[in-house]
Formats: structure tokens, sequence, C-alpha cells
């Protein structure tokens, strides 16, 4: 394979076919503000400094490559290893990017944040940011995340930030999107919008993979630490797909890698009740972005279901529609019922409890591993930690609070 | 010349500001469409532009998003849309018909057929709200192989440098977003957008309609002293929405009504105009 994958996105935002920039007019200015300002930091020294400074002293990075020894014999095969970003201040991954929009933010002069969240974790996250900052911070987030995410919603409103339940549409995260595009086309002046994943217009699916590669980085020196070799495998799971693509990236070139991105099959892929557009949708363009979408015929944008609110989501960020096409990564899919068992079998194998999100990817790795040999290995992205699905879980376990 | 250049050109021989409602097809039953784009040409249309219903309208306000759901519901395409211009035109060869819509049910025909399919039925232009100048390549030379116009948006935020694209690439006239927000939102201010018209006119060159937070007709006399076309939307759905209960009658009659006060706006800046 001869891509330089570092090329992409290209200066108007393509990743081959998917990516670009489909918004309204009102945006256009701020969105090549932004890529402008952007543009300037992202090799400035000074930038880049600051930036890791945060990561380090603020978020707790590195975090660990940890080796799920009794997991990984109980599965036979493979040794596993989790990126314990669930380690990170605030829970998942999703600061990581968080800390760097913030800090775009402050350099525009925007003195109001808004995002949208699905699970809460981004909600958290730029709430998190935004009280360190100073910064006002609106959060937009579908009627039924609010409910079935409720810790994160208390913990956004005590960070200080406004959670707007979204009643519109199917309540959950393209509503929250649509809102916070709403929003941001009203306040463009003294708003600055930190998308949480890897989609939206250019220049956002690129910046946010570099704010997150961070995670492959590390994690490839570490594996390379403790086992003198590269992985044999990935897996992450991708509703946006911004955890997935920050362990990617750097192993893209390295061909002996395989990949898998796993998607959410919800009730199972062949009742239509999921949100794995790469494995069961279309191209199409939605919020910003062409990539792979969940629609109807008609071009109107389905419905969708999964377990995980942060994986409830009808499209991907573009650079997965194009890896996908190229054939560089596989995108698999995990059902509710297996997620719930790849969170059963971490928490008690290993004491480690996993958001539902990252669930995804360990059920895939229940998959895996048994197919390898105890001389291989898979990183698996622990991309949050579960505490936000305590009720979620409680409730189908028969736990009371 | 099309038919909506045409259209535009005699009305500013004439001295007359065109005044163009919006209505969303199939809100708020498919059977309704018809007799309301007749209605509003006999209450003073000089163009229609007719909504496309998207599940996820982005740039649109509460108002608008309901009438989108309320088409849902009926499960209106976007070969419904085209089929209602069908009709219409059996009866109205005259009146230009603008699509307003986003871009996905469009990618979802593919651009050709598209094209093919509003040409033939005697759609005139298409606005597409997530269709910048920058990524209508293909859009732009499809549309234009079958005479058809590319209504692009400009907005206050809009720099002059990004004119130029789309003097380049659109055709008809140009929509101005006359405030920062969705369809439908807050007042209007004319000082502002006195000073944003007069900034583009020496730059675009294409007409220029005036849209978004138009609601009475105060402010679409201002309006028309400065476009050469005013776009009423928001204020038209609402009454759709408060009369949908009492029925297709009384929506008639509150949209005859407001129509007929935006028509007597325009043609008293109109009147005014021709005096200076």
């Amino acid at each position: 394979m001869t891509i330089d994958f570092s090329k992409f996105p290209d200066k108007n935002g393509h990743f081959g076919p998917y990516g670009g920039i489909f918004a309204p007019e009102t945006l256009m200015a701020a969105l090549e503000q932004l890529d402008q300002e952007y543009e300037s930091v992202k090799n400035d020294p000074d930038f880049l400094s600051g930036l890791a400074d945060d990561l380090r002293d603020y978020v707790g990075r590195p975090t660990p490559l940890y080796y799920a020894e009794r997991w990984s014999k109980e599965l036979g095969g493979a040794k596993i290893y989790l990126k314990r970003e669930d380690l990170n201040h605030t829970g998942a991954h999703k600061v990581n990017n968080t800390i760097g929009q913030a800090l775009l933010a402050k350099r525009l002069g925007k003195t109001r944040i808004i995002a949208e969240t699905g699970a809460g974790q981004h909600g958290v996250a730029s709430a998190t940011v935004a009280a360190r900052l100073g910064l006002e911070c609106v959060v937009y987030m579908g009627a039924d995340d609010v409910v079935r995410q409720a810790p994160n919603v208390a913990r956004m409103r005590m960070l200080g930030a406004t959670v707007v339940p979204v009643e519109s549409g199917s309540r959950t995260l393209k509503d929250a999107l649509n809102e916070a595009m709403r929003d941001w086309v009203t306040n463009v002046d003294n708003t600055f919008y930190i998308i949480g994943t890897v989609a939206g217009p250019h220049p956002y699916p690129g910046m946010v993979r570099d704010f997150q590669v961070v995670i492959g980085e590390e994690a490839r020196a570490q594996i390379l630490e403790k086992e003198g070799k590269l992985p044999d495998a990935l897996i992450a799971c991708v509703g946006g797909g911004s955890n997935a693509i920050g362990l990617f990236h750097k192993f893209l070139a390295d061909e002996s890698v395989d990949i898998y991105g796993v998607e959410p099959a919800g009730h199972g892929l062949e009742t239509g009740e999921h949100a794995a557009p790469l494995c069961k949708g279309t191209p199409g363009v939605l919020h910003g972005n062409r990539t792979y979408l969940m629609q109807d015929e008609n071009g109107q944008i389905l419905g969708t279901h999964s377990i995980s609110a942060g994986l409830d989501y009808p499209g991907v960020g573009p650079e997965h529609a194009w890896l996908k096409d190229i054939g560089r990564v596989n995108y698999v899919a995990i059902n509710d019922e297996e997620a719930l068992q790849g969170f059963r079998d971490l928490t008690r194998f290993e004491g480690i409890i996993p958001a539902l999100e990252s669930s995804h990817a360990l059920a895939y790795a229940t998959k895996l591993a048994p197919t390898m040999t105890s001389e291989q290995t898979i990183i698996v992205n622990l991309s949050g930690r579960g505490d936000k699905d305590m009720n979620t879980i409680a409730q189908i376990e028969g736990i009371e609070f | 010349m099309s038919r909506l250049q045409k259209t535009l050109a005699n009305l500013k021989a004439s001295g007359k500001t065109a005044l163009i409602p919006y209505i969303t097809a199939g809100d708020p039953t498919p059977n309704a469409t018809l007799d309301l784009m007749h209605l509003l040409v006999e209450k003073g249309a000089d163009v229609i532009e007719l909504g496309v219903p998207f599940s996820d309208p982005m740039a649109d306000g509460p108002v608008i998003q309901k009438a989108v759901e309320r088409a849902l519901e009926h499960n209106v395409s976007l070969d419904d849309v085209l089929e209602f211009v069908r009709v219409f035109r059996e009866k109205d060869e005259k009146t230009p018909i603008v699509l307003m819509g986003y871009l996905n049910p469009v990618e979802a025909m593919g651009y050709e057929a598209f094209a093919n399919a509003a040409s033939s039925v005697g759609v005139d232009a298409v606005l597409t709200v997530d269709m910048p100048p920058e990524e209508s390549v293909g859009y732009k030379e499809a549309l234009e192989s079958k005479g058809l116009d590319r209504v692009f948006l400009v907005s206050p935020t809009t720099p002059n440098s990004r004119l130029t694209a789309v003097n380049e690439k659109g055709s008809g006239f140009v929509y101005y977003v006359s405030l920062k927000g969705v369809t439908g939102s807050k007042e209007l201010d004319i000082e502002d957008v006195a000073n944003q018209v007069t900034r583009l006119k020496s730059t675009l060159k294409h007409p220029i309609g005036i849209g978004f937070g138009i609601r009475d007709g105060h402010t679409a006399f201002e309006m028309a002293k400065l476009g050469d076309a005013v776009i009423v939307g928001s204020s038209l759905v609402s009454l759709i929405e408060a009369n949908e209960a009492k029925g297709l009658y009384d929506i008639h009659l509150a949209i005859g009504e407001k129509m007929t006060e935006f028509r007597g706006a325009l043609d008293r800046a109109d009147a005014k105009k021709g005096q200076e």
C-alpha cells in the first residue's frame, strides 16, 4: 500500500469522495476561519507544547497500555492489551479533543462554547474545559439520552453547563447535532462549536482526529516496548469514530496490523434496528460531510438503535468511509446482547467496568482472540469507563440502587 | 433565458418587486399542496418556493421543522414533490418554481437523474441549503445542462471573497439570508440589511432576493426597497400549523389574508420607488 495517510484530508477536507464542507452559508466564514487558525497552530511548537502540558498534567496522559492477562487466558488465544482511555480525567478519550478545541476557541476570542453529546462523555469533557477556561457552555443532548445517561447530565450541570434536552426528531445524538448547528448559525459571532467526533464539515474530521491521534502514538510506543513488535490487530468501537481513528491512524501504514472498527448492531443487523452505517448503509450527505449513512431510498435519515447512546448515530466520520472503501479497515458489528456480555466479562475477569460503547470493541475481541495464537497480540481501545451506564446495566441485571 | 430569469427581469423592467412565498410540499397533507400553490399565485406570488421535506433540516427553525415533520408523516419524498410540480404545470405554465431543500434526497436520486426529472416536470431552479458553491462540482453542471437555475445563499457573514463563486456557479437569483439564524427567527435589523445589500449589489451580478425573518407587511415593505425579491416562509407556514385543526378552508383564508398583506406592502414600496 503506497497511500500516505498523513496527506488526508486534502485542503478542501476530502478523503477520497468523502468529507467536504456541506454547510449552510452562514457558517462558511466561521469554518474557513477555524481552518486557517488550525492550520496556523497545528505545527506551532508553542501551541503543541501547551497542549502536551495539558494532556500530561490535567488529563493524566500517557494512559497505560494494560495486559489483560486473566481475560486473555480465559479466552485462549492472542494476548489482549487494553489502551486505558477510561483512566483519562472525565473518564473517556473525549477530553483529548475538547482540550485542543478549547485552546483554539480561546485563541479565536470566543466566549461561549456549544457541544452536542450522545452518551454525555463529550458533553462532560466540554463542560470541564469550559469551566477551566471560564467559558459559557451549552450542551445539546437528545431527550432520550438525557434519561439514559442521567449521571453525566448531573455532572455537566454541576460543572456549570446548561444542558438542553432536544425533543425533535428521534431525540438522540443526530437531533442534538441538528440543534447545535442551529445554535451555531444563530450565535456564530461569539460561539465556538466543539464537535465531539471525527465528523461534521471540514476542518472538524481532520482536526478532531489530530487531537485523538495521541492514543495510537502512545499505544504504538508502548506495545513496542512491552512486546518488541507491532500488534497483530487493533479493535475499537465506531459511532462517529473518534476513538477508533485515534488508535488506528498511526498504524494505517503498517500492513501487518489488521484493523477492526466495531459498529453497534443493536437488535441485529438483519432487524434494521441498529446504528451500523458502514456495515449496512450507503453514501450520502449529513451534518456537513459526505459519508456512509443509514437512510431510506428517498434519502431520508433513518432512526437508529443501540444500547449505547454514544454509538447511536446514523452517520460516521468520513475518513472511516474512505478506509472502508479502500479496504484498509474491516468494519464489523456487535449487537446489544454481545456488548453486554463484553461488559460483564471485563468487569468480572479484570475488575474494570467499561463503557457500553467500549464494550462493543471488547465483545469483538472475544470473537477474534481465540482465532489467534498466544504469540499474537491485540490492542483494544478501552475508550471510556462505565460509571455513566450504571442505570442501564442495573436495570437489565435487576440490581437495585 | 430561463422562465425564472425572464420573470424576474420583466418584473424589474416594470418596477416591481417579486414576491416569493415558501411552503413545504406535503404540509399539512399531500392533498393540500396543489391548491395551496395555486392560491399563492392567485394572491400575488410571482415565484413559488416549494420545500422538499428532509428528516434533518438543520438550518430551519421550529416552524418549518414541524411543517417538515407533518409532511414526512405522509412519507412525502422528492419523487412526490416532482409529481406535485408536474400536476401544477397542467394549470400554470407561467409561475416559476424553486425547489428548496437539503442535499441528501438529491444525492440519493443522483444529480443527473434529478436534473432530468426536475426539468421534465417543469421545475425552474433549485436551492440546496447545505450545498455551498465550493462543493457544487457535478451538481452545478447537471442542473445547468438541463436549464435549471442554481440559487445559492449569501449571508451577513459571507465575505466578498466568496461572492465570485456565487456569481459563477449560481443563476436566477441570489438568496440573501437577512439574519444570522435559522428560518423564522427574531426581528430583522433593517439598517443592517440595507448596508449588506448595498455591499452585495456592487459585486453580485444576479438579482437579490431577501428572506429569513420577514413576518409582516412593514418588514416586507422595507425589504422591497432593498431587494429584487422578498421571500416569506415561516410566517405563512405558521398559519398552516395554527389552522390545521380547523381544516383546509381556514388555512386558505389565513394564508390568503397574509399574502394580501405582503403583496400590498410590496406594491406600496414599488409605487414609492416609482415616484422617487
